[in-house]
Order: structure tokens, then C-alpha cells, then sequence
């Protein structure tokens, strides 16, 4: 191989790494979520086309702040996939980051975030935090830049074209050895706005943390979870998203449809792989291939995906 | 004068680890009995017994960060970058436990005699 192609091949694979970890579109599709990848998204428009305007897109774990060698540069990743969002032929009407928007819940890395975020055409966005935002005790550098909708809750809803959107806070009270919290003040907020809606109307659920179990050693779940599900299960269309764990996990269950994205800042290993989850350092072309190889079975072939695939669980 | 130094760090830990019970194992190095080290997303070690007066240095060897919060909110890191540390006084006699609200699945205890 020579240098040219050598060259060659290694822009691509970091193109398809910066898709790879370029978050997850979700399309509304006769009241059905499809998760399609930003790279089809963008390299295909006639396929994204198809699949109708997006209703929303998904970013998780963008990380600011974050310097280590997983990636040097998280803001250079962000700046790629807020591109490529910008680049789809027709924009969605909304944002929503399921938190980890910085790493060290700094001002700096706040406002720097921030000052990213300002390059998305889209310019509604909703957030949730994630436990890497709430590092000090009240939440007060998140709470004042993205407080606003929940009234420094970190819980709320808003509705948009039918669909009713419930973001919800999972990474304070922490129980020590034990998994994310919601809490019965939030669990029964979320009774009452749930209270008197049709079961017709599609839910998308929203928090940092896996609102399911994936693997309770390295705490990727939700302790009260279950008093949440048995709220949404009579709903005809819920979807749930999280992030925090840095890549696609998802399963179906009935009416409802788990989703866990990827980052637009460093992988993870996969669950129970090494000693905990920290940044995942390998080599740029295998960490390129790695991820490659996620986004083809994953994402590339949505209409293939039966779902039942929770190897994880 | 450097062998006889460990030596008796060697003897007084041996003698410290003595009293703590059969949870702790001893390292091949000589610790600092007064430093926790967090690495591979475990506290290290899990349990330190030290004297009323002393400050407990806990310093962060992971990639990842992580903090350290009291069980009863007596202290509390911000979030430890790799190599920070974060230490705390403790002049109460008394067992307290900590855990580091990131990743909740990690704690410790510091037994103050």
C-alpha cells in the first residue's frame, strides 16, 4: 500500500469514525421510531428522503472537556456531526442531548459547549444531565444554563406534532453501590403528566442513564425503572432513549422501544470488557473498523432490525 | 539509611494493617497510610483506618474521572480529572463511608481511631 492510499483509507475510516460516533436519527414514521444513522442520512438522501422529515435527532455524550488520547478532540467530533445534522436535506424541528454534555461540570466546558451547540441550524434543543454535569452537589453550572424548561428540576415535557416528550433526570440520588434514581417526587410527577393522555398518543422518554438494565455491575441501569414502565405500558408508541454508555444497545418490548446512542466523543467498551466503563483507547484504525462494524450491522439495515438482539441484558 | 527506612514504614504498616482485620491484603509496596488511590474504578484500599487529626489524600489514576462524596455529605470532591487529588481532615474518631457519584458502584470506608 502506498502512502497516497495509506492516507486515503485512514481519512475514511476517520470519516466513518466520525459518523460512527455521530449520534442517531430518528425519523416518525406512521408512529413508529426509526433509528437511521447520520452516515445514510448524509450519504444517501434519496434513503433519509424516504423515511419522511425528522422529527428529531438525538445527540449524547458530547463531553467537553474531555483530552485524553480515546480522542483529543471532542470538539472537532461535536463540530462533525452538528455538519452533518446541518447537512440533511430537511432539518429537524428539534435537538435533544441525553446528557454528559461536558466532562468535568466546569463553566468553561459549559459555555464552550454552548458556544458549539450555536452552529446547529435547529435551534430548539432539550437536554437532560448526565452524571458528568451534576459533579457538584446542586447542579448549579447545568442548572443555570439549562434549567430553564424544567425549572431547575432536571424533569419535564413539552409536546411537538402530536408527540409527547417526557425528559427525565436519573443521576442524582445515588444510592451508594446502587444504579440510577428517579425518585417517587419524580415518578409521580411523571404519574400526573401521563394522567389523562390517550394511549394513542406516541411518548418518547428521554434520560442520560439506561432506563433499563443492561449491566447493573458498571451501574447501566435505573434501580426504580420498573415503577416508570408499568406508567408507560398501556401508551401504543413509547420510545425511550438514553446515552451514558457510549454505544447502540437496544431492545423492543411490547409498544416500547429502548435506545441507547452512541457518543460524539470517545467509545466505551462493551459491557463487562476491562475494568470498568472508561474511555475505550485502541488504535485509530481499529478503533475506525470497530466502530465501522458497529454502524453496519446496527445501523445501516434499520428495516432488518428485529431487535431482539439483547445480547447485553 | 533507604533500606532501614522501609523497613520500619514496612514494620508500622504491617503493624497498622494489623489491627484493620482480614479484609485487607498486604501490597507488595510499602502505602502511604493515609492515600487512597482510585484506579480501574475501584478505591484503593477499599478500607484505611487512620488516626483522629490525620488528612486522607485520595488521588485519581484513571483515564476517567471520579469523585468522592460522604455518605452524609460531611465531604465532597468536585469531579477529579486524572492525577487530581481531593484530601479531607478527619478529627472525629468514627467509621465513615464514601463513594464517588459517578460511578456509585464504587466505596469505601475511612475508620478514624
Amino acid at each position: 500500500m502506498s502512502d497516497d492510499q495509506s492516507l486515503v483509507s485512514r481519512r475514511n475510516a476517520l470519516k466513518c469514525m466520525a459518523y460512527g460516533g455521530a449520534g442517531t436519527l430518528f425519523a416518525l414514521s406512521g408512529g413508529v421510531f426509526t433509528p437511521i444513522d447520520l452516515a445514510m442520512a448524509a450519504g444517501d438522501k434519496q434513503g433519509a428522503a424516504k423515511l419522511g422529515k425528522p422529527l428529531f435527532v438525538q445527540i449524547s455524550d458530547t463531553h467537553i472537556g474531555f483530552n485524553k488520547e480515546a480522542n483529543p478532540d471532542v470538539n472537532g467530533t461535536l463540530t462533525q456531526t452538528i455538519d452533518i445534522v446541518n447537512g440533511m436535506s430537511a432539518q429537524p424541528a428539534l435537538i435533544i442531548h441525553t446528557g454528559d454534555i461536558t466532562h468535568l461540570s466546569k463553566p468553561a466546558e459549559f459555555d464552550l459547549a454552548q458556544q458549539l451547540f450555536t452552529r446547529l441550524r435547529t435551534t430548539e434543543m432539550h437536554t437532560v444531565p448526565g452524571e458528568h454535569d451534576s459533579t457538584d452537589a446542586t447542579v448549579t453550572e447545568y442548572f443555570n444554563r439549562f434549567g430553564k424548561a424544567s425549572n431547575n428540576k432536571g424533569y419535564y415535557s413539552f409536546d411537538h406534532e402530536g408527540v409527547h416528550f417526557v425528559g427525565l433526570i436519573n443521576v442524582l440520588q445515588f444510592k451508594p453501590g446502587g444504579l440510577g434514581t428517579l425518585g417517587e417526587e419524580q415518578l409521580a410527577w411523571v404519574a400526573a403528566d401521563l394522567k389523562g393522555r390517550s394511549a394513542s398518543t406516541p411518548i418518547v422518554v428521554f434520560a442520560h442513564m439506561p432506563l433499563w438494565s443492561i449491566y447493573e455491575p458498571w451501574g447501566w441501569g435505573t434501580g426504580d425503572a420498573d415503577q416508570l414502565m408499568s406508567q408507560l405500558r398501556r401508551f401504543g408508541s413509547v420510545t425511550v432513549l438514553n446515552g451514558h454508555i457510549h454505544q447502540i444497545v437496544q431492545k423492543v418490548e411490547g409498544n416500547m422501544t429502548f435506545h441507547t446512542a452512541r457518543s460524539t466523543s470517545y467509545p466505551q467498551p462493551v459491557a463487562g470488557v476491562g475494568s470498568g466503563p472508561g474511555p475505550l483507547k485502541v488504535p485509530a484504525d481499529q478503533l475506525a473498523s470497530m466502530l465501522g462494524i458497529t454502524s453496519v450491522s446496527v445501523v445501516k439495515h434499520p428495516s432488518a432490525l428485529t431487535l431482539n438482539d439483547t445480547a447485553l441484558a | 539509611m533507604i533500606k532501614l527506612t522501609r523497613l520500619w514504614l514496612a514494620a508500622l504498616s504491617i503493624v497498622m494493617l494489623g489491627g484493620l482485620g482480614a479484609s485487607i491484603s498486604l501490597a507488595a509496596e510499602t502505602p502511604d497510610p493515609t492515600k487512597i488511590v482510585v484506579k480501574d474504578f475501584m478505591f484503593m484500599p477499599t478500607s484505611l483506618t487512620v488516626k483522629a487529626g490525620s488528612t486522607v489524600t485520595w488521588v485519581n489514576m484513571d483515564e476517567e474521572p471520579h469523585t468522592v462524596v460522604s455518605n452524609t455529605q460531611m465531604f465532597r470532591s468536585g469531579a477529579l480529572d486524572t492525577k487530581e487529588t481531593f484530601s479531607f481532615k478527619f478529627n472525629e474518631p468514627g467509621t465513615y463511608h464514601f463513594t464517588c457519584s459517578i460511578h456509585p458502584r464504587m466505596v469505601g470506608t475511612i475508620v478514624v481511631q
